[in-house]
């Protein structure tokens, strides 16, 4: 079985403290540390169990600049048989629309089965690349998917919807799977790992390999554009209640009782 | 009359000499091919170079194998076995002459003759009658009392090889009275010389000159065969400890605190074809004549934490379990046992258990015979590392100490944050080439825990005031990496360690100095290069005994003082009295003990990255283990010295509704606060 699983390289927000770059289009990320996007943890995770499973090869694919070359090693290490890492320059600002139309030339060249990507960033949680991928190659998508099982050319995945509810579906074979997080427990990666996987290449894969030009990538190619990012103005109306115990417990019920809640 | 002697007695027309000839040829024969079947494995294990440290080694060989120094940390129990190892020690001698007995009824061991040998026969009839004694009250304790540290939990247990072993004791004790009781007979003495004998020899005084003669002779043949079937039945049991026990002391870990490396013996272990321990032959020679060694008597589990607080581990089943896959695995007689998919590493002894150790110590400081787990556990650890087999809950952490030097995901830049506005002190970040006293090295929970930054801030307002010549490292600052190395990430340990040694290096100090044990442990124990490094708790009784600090009782008050010695900094680097020095200095303060304090202490969790794990088995929070043992004594203020026992006993004493009631601060803080 082929599988690909497409990673994305985002800058870690957790800790930082943000600000709004000059333009006021986007972060500043020159301080930030980039890492693997973590629903694309669980979807290497997921690609390297199917292939644990069923037999196969996986190959990690992202499109992203130099220093995301340590995310490929990663995949590597985790159990990817081969990684390639696609950019230009020109790729700067691009939307999902372009980073599917990048991944899609590149996958369309090459035998696949299945195709496994996180169904969020968490970066720009814009959640697209994976059904506009789908529809590209013209293969069905699914999102959201928590299991995964294959048998005779077809897959069966459960989905989790809101409320609680689950949902299993049906699919004939190839597709592309965007996977929701916790639907396993990705590998840890040791230092050593990833030294054992160091004399693997990653080849760099350029525009024209991809048989795209510069102004279909980045600002240019993208069909969205942010407006505006900026931090939410300070809200009004938190009242940080004080004093003893007894004291703060009667005057939360006091407002509560203002608000007509009890 | 005069009694037959079962030397000159043939046995089925075979002379005495020749049975006593077959049956110690025989004994011997068979002991040697088990004992070697042993040795041949301990051979195919990993190196350990335990040959060096010579006279270090033997003393502890005098102290704690011939001494029992450690048996009485259990009173009665250790007090029981001391009696029986000297009584083992002491009848040796009547053994040999006894086997000498089956070849010439004269026979004597050499000097034994005249008032020497009736001297030590005298002592002989009294530790007969003790070793008796000791091995009926055992069995009693076994068989009706039982206590809880003997049991085997979630496996078949090995409880009746004991009832085997001290079964085989009594009678051979009272075969040797036999033979001697009936000789007393028509050669009676004072009773008060020979006691054993005179008390057997009551029980026969009526027998006929037959039956006396048949009773001497048979109680010798007995004796004998007892003695060489107990001789066999040890390496084949768990009391296999009776002949490798003064061994593993002999071979016992004299590096207190450190890890052992991944392989010994190899120049680059990247390199290795695998890193860690999934197999009996993976761990070193020394840790399977451990596995060997474990007598079960379960002391290590009785204090082990998270045994007590109910997560998977007990720390004796590990030696038992391995010992019974190395027994089966590698079988005296017949083919080895087929396991098939079954591993010892993860199967046997599971992934709950390996994870579940917060390498506190208790278990070998507990051992009678020194009996390794920390190293052990880590080089499983190591191995399911490698496998990508690390609780999720530990990922995070691991993953933020490889990008960012800390595990709180903070941002390098903002290490030395906490040091800015102390009123009273100005923090020097030292860059390269720059010169202090003291290196104070805070590391990730001092810099980044806003509880644990106010420890960071006393102990730099300490500094001030004493007018120490102190700095910090700032960004250059790395993890300590104490917990990524137990944890069994030895490259990012590697990683970790190399750039705080380059920082050090690159800076003039005469010491550093840090209030975190954990950082103090592997600074001081674990770094391939080694830096003078002393901690607070040092430092502080130092500034005391000058007068340079001194107190005044207006913080504490009245209220009553407890302290909790952390792991680190008691039982791996054997500081108890700098704290207490410290504590017992400030006027006006009532001190009170905790039932386990010192080597006993409890551990409150783990530290590092530890406090990011998440067991699901446990009932109960160490921490509020500890907090209630506080509460026993009636302490009001728990003191500590290490940033994350404060953080574990905190939460406690939420948890447990103690706030208010009790409070927990650090050493550091103490000192800051009670200043004068």
């Amino acid at each position: 079985m082929k599988i690909i699983t497409c990673m994305k390289w985002i800058p870690d927000t957790s800790e930082a403290e943000l600000s709004i770059a000059s333009g006021g289009k986007d972060i500043k990320k020159d301080d930030l540390d980039y890492d693997l996007n973590d629903w694309d943890r669980f979807a290497i995770e997921e690609a390297v169990q199917l292939k644990e499973k069923y037999d196969g090869e996986v190959t990690a694919i992202s499109v992203a600049p130099e220093d995301a070359e340590e995310m490929l090693r990663e995949c590597l290490a985790r159990g990817a048989d081969e990684a390639f890492q696609i950019w230009n320059d020109a790729f700067e600002g691009s939307d999902g629309f372009v980073i599917a139309r990048a991944l899609a030339e590149f996958i369309r060249k090459r035998p696949f089965d299945i195709i496994v990507t996180g169904t969020l960033a968490e970066d720009d949680g814009g959640g697209q690349v994976g059904g506009m991928l789908g529809a590209m190659l013209g293969v069905p998508s699914a999102t959201l998917v928590s299991r995964i099982e294959i048998a005779d050319g077809k897959a069966r995945f459960r989905r989790e919807l809101e409320g609680g509810l689950y949902e299993n579906i049906e699919m004939e074979l190839p597709a592309v799977i965007s996977v929701a997080t916790g639907l396993n427990e990705p590998r840890f990666v040791s230092i050593r790992a990833v030294r054992k996987v160091a004399s693997i290449d990653i080849p760099t894969v350029d525009l024209d390999e991809l048989g795209l030009d510069e102004s279909q990538v980045g600002h240019s190619g993208s069909r969205i554009s942010v407006e505006k990012v900026f931090l939410p103005p300070e809200g009004e109306g938190a009242e940080i209640i004080k004093g003893s115990t007894e004291e703060a417990a009667a005057r939360l019920a006091e407002i509560l009782k203002e608000k007509g809640v009890l | 009359m005069t009694i037959l002697e079962p030397a000159n007695v043939p046995l089925l027309g075979i002379p005495a000499p020749t049975i006593a000839l077959i049956i110690i040829l025989g004994s011997i024969a068979f002991f040697t091919y088990v004992m070697w079947k042993r040795i041949d494995l301990l051979k195919r294990c990993a190196p350990d170079p335990r040959f060096s440290d010579v006279s270090e080694r033997i003393k502890m060989t005098l102290l704690y194998g011939f001494g029992q120094l450690r048996q009485p940390r259990y009173f009665g129990a250790g007090l029981l076995h001391i009696l029986l190892f000297a009584g083992f020690m002491i009848l040796s001698l009547r053994s040999l002459t006894l086997i000498g007995r089956g070849f010439s009824a004269e026979f004597h061991l050499p000097f034994m003759t005249g008032a020497i040998a009736f001297g030590y026969d005298a002592i002989k009839d009294y530790t007969v009658l003790v070793v008796l004694g000791v091995c009926l009250i055992a069995i009693a304790r076994r068989a009706i009392w039982q206590p809880a540290r003997y049991a085997h939990p979630g496996t078949h247990g090995h409880e009746g090889e004991a009832f085997i072993i001290l079964g085989l004791v009594c009678s051979l004790m009272i075969t040797d009275m036999v033979y001697d009781g009936s000789a007393f007979i028509p050669h009676p003495e004072p009773w008060y010389f020979f006691p054993a004998s005179a008390l057997a020899a009551s029980f026969m005084k009526s027998a006929s000159p037959d039956t006396l003669n048949s009773l001497h002779i048979g109680g010798y043949w007995a004796h004998i065969l007892f003695f060489f079937g107990l001789l066999n039945y040890l390496p084949i049991s768990k009391h296999f400890h009776v002949i490798t026990a003064i061994p593993n002391v002999y071979f016992s870990n004299l590096k207190h605190g450190a890890i052992k490396p991944v392989r010994y013996g190899v120049s680059d272990w990247m390199e290795l074809e695998q890193c860690g321990v999934n197999d009996l032959t993976g761990f070193t020679w020394k840790h399977v004549l451990d596995f060997y060694s474990c007598a079960d008597c379960g002391r290590c589990s009785d204090n082990c934490p998270a045994n007590i607080v109910g997560r998977a581990l007990s720390p004796k089943m590990i030696s038992i379990k391995a010992r019974d896959y190395a027994y089966q695995k590698y079988p005296i007689f017949g083919s080895p046992k087929d396991f098939g998919a079954k591993k010892l590493v993860g199967d046997i002894i599971t992934e709950e258990e390996i994870w579940a150790c917060t390498t506190c110590g208790a278990c070998e400081r507990e051992c009678p015979i020194f009996i390794e787990y920390i190293d052990k556990i880590v080089d499983m650890r190591r191995y399911l590392l490698e496998q990508g087999a690390l609780p999720q809950s530990l990922q995070k952490p691991l993953q933020q100490i490889k990008k960012k030097g800390n595990a709180y995901g903070a941002v390098k830049g903002k290490r030395a944050a906490w040091s800015k506005d102390i009123e009273g002190v100005e923090v020097r970040e030292l860059k390269k080439g720059d010169t202090a006293d003291l290196l104070f090295f805070v590391d990730s929970c001092g810099s980044f825990d806003p509880r644990i930054q106010e420890i960071s801030k006393s102990f730099a307002r300490i500094l001030g005031r004493t007018s120490c010549d102190f700095g910090i490292l700032g960004q250059d600052e790395n993890d300590s990496g104490n917990e990524v190395r137990r944890i069994g990430e030895e490259g990012l340990f590697e990683q970790v360690s190399e750039k705080n040694i380059e920082a050090f290096e690159s800076r003039n100090f005469r010491q550093i100095v840090t209030y975190d044990p954990h950082a103090f442990n592997v600074i001081r124990n674990d770094y391939p290069k080694k830096f003078p490094i002393i901690h607070s708790s040092q430092l502080l009784s130092r500034l005391v005994r000058d007068k340079m600090l001194k107190f005044s009782g207006d913080y504490i008050g009245g209220r009553l003082v407890t302290y909790h010695d952390p792991c680190y900094l008691g039982r791996h680097n054997n500081i108890y009295d700098d704290p207490r020095f410290v504590i017992n200095s400030i006027p006006g303060l009532r001190f009170r003990e905790m039932e386990r304090c010192c080597s006993r202490s409890f551990c409150c969790s783990g530290g590092g990255i530890m406090l990011w794990y998440e067991n699901e088995q446990e009932t109960q929070r160490m921490g509020e283990k500890r907090v209630r043992m506080a509460q026993e004594i009636g302490a009001q203020v728990i003191v500590t010295a290490c940033p994350f026992c404060l953080i574990n006993v905190e939460d406690a004493i939420k948890t447990t509704g103690n706030e208010g009631r009790i409070e927990v601060i650090d050493l550091v803080e103490l000192a800051d606060r009670s200043m004068s």
